[in-house]
């Protein structure tokens, strides 16, 4: 270590004892061999270094190397560094123990980001790549979510995504559009949660479609055919003679339609027999007739409470 | 593995309140509970390379977590490259080997 110990340090001849210890903190600080493990260079560069600024910052050292009397190697202080019998925290970092002070708290067997992606191989940490998923909910109409439709939904940043409805959609079904989600290699998907409506007339049960159909007294009475809604359109149905409040007739096929391997549900209409607009011709009938049979519509309340 | 009361004696010029906010910071991560560490080799290492830091190189304490983090992730990287070397050298048949050397070397 014979070299300039100035030109080690990079000052002048000159230089103040402010202006070496500057040039000495601001070399020491990039060349320290724990910030630069398995770089032999820096380490001679760091212990040079130092050896230069014990001898300027010596000012009877420095006196003596002006005036030629001792070579750049004219150190006094012990090398820098561990004290001898004891290694840097370099070599104990490097080793197994070094996972301690690791800073992303992987041990051993994690193989980071960049070594799981080796020959393809799926390492612990190798999170993927690709974008997040993204959340939403869309309303859809009770007949929309029971046909099928494809429906916009307006996203928070003013974008849109067409989303199709399949027939036979429920409430609360989530629907999937892959790489519509947050940008990624993949993409993420897009995960919509939909919230269906309730209707005015129809209600599902399943794959069935019920609904309450209001019959008059002589529809009910003498039977006839009816024009009854279903989820696709007005069907013609036969309201059987005698009648009663609470028959359920069933619409074959005229449920939610089949989708997906399922088959089609059937429509039920349950009879309401209305009295509709005041009739007077029928109660002067009712109250006029002498042979009506007699019997008790509450004979099965007796006794209930 | 050594008490807070051997480690202040060991290494010149450790203070004792120094270490434990070192602790506190999670830059020093001892074995053991909180008055009753037990540091291990390492961790000596690191609080001298920490004084060293701190007292010789003039680093301002608000740096020392950017730093010691920045040199623990390099720790990690080297970790990692020296785990691949090692599995290169005996995972791989040889025209594997010629094969990955010869890319390395190519660039």
């Amino acid at each position: 270590m014979a070299d300039d110990p100035y030109k080690t340090l990079g000052i002048a001849r000159d230089a103040t004892e402010a202006q070496i210890r500057k040039a000495y903190l601001k070399l020491a600080k990039t060349t320290h061999p724990d910030l630069n493990p398995g770089d032999a260079k820096a380490e001679e560069r760091f212990k040079a270094v130092n050896a230069a600024n014990d001898l300027l910052s010596d000012a009877e050292q420095r006196g003596r190397y002006d005036r030629g009397e001792i070579d750049g190697s004219g150190q006094v202080r012990p090398p820098p560094g561990p004290p001898p019998g004891q290694r840097s925290y370099r070599t104990h970092a490097e080793g197994a123990a070094g996972t301690r002070y690791s800073a992303g708290g992987m041990d051993d067997n994690d193989l980071g980001d960049i070594l799981s992606g080796l020959f393809g191989a799926r390492g612990r940490a190798g999170a993927p790549r690709g974008g997040a998923d993204r959340r939403y909910s869309l309303a859809v109409t009770f007949l929309d979510a029971i046909r099928g439709a494809t429906q916009r939904l307006v996203l928070p940043d003013g974008g849109s995504l067409d989303v199709r409805i399949p027939p036979g959609l429920e409430d609360g079904q989530v629907l999937r559009l892959r790489g519509k989600g947050a940008p990624g290699d993949p993409a993420g998907d897009a995960l919509i949660e939909v919230a269906v409506g309730p209707h005015p007339v129809f209600r599902r049960e399943g794959r069935d479609i019920h609904l309450d159909l209001p019959v008059s007294v002589s529809e009910a009475v003498l039977g006839g055919r009816v024009q009854v809604p279903t989820v696709d359109g007005p069907v013609s149905m036969a309201v059987p003679a005698g009648s009663e409040t609470g028959t359920r007739l069933r619409l074959r096929g005229r449920g939610v339609p089949a989708a997906g391997g399922q088959p089609a549900g059937d429509g039920y209409a349950t009879l309401r027999i209305v009295l509709g607009p005041p009739d007077p011709a029928l109660a002067d009938f009712l109250r006029d007739r002498a042979d009506a049979p007699a019997w008790d519509p509450r004979a099965g309340l007796e006794g209930v409470a | 593995m050594i008490t807070i009361d051997m480690l202040v004696v060991t290494v010149a010029g450790l203070d004792r309140a120094d270490v434990e906010h070192w602790i506190a910071q999670d830059l020093v991560r001892p074995a053991g509970q909180g008055g009753a560490w037990l540091f291990g080799d390492i961790d000596v290492a690191r609080l001298r390379l920490i004084q060293e830091l701190r007292h010789e190189l003039r680093l301002e304490e608000d740096a020392l977590p950017v730093v010691l983090r920045l040199m623990d992730q390099l720790y990690d990287a080297r970790r990692q490259l020296r785990r691949l070397r090692d599995a290169v050298d005996q995972g791989a048949t040889p025209e594997v080997r010629d094969g990955v050397l010869r890319v390395l070397l190519e660039r």
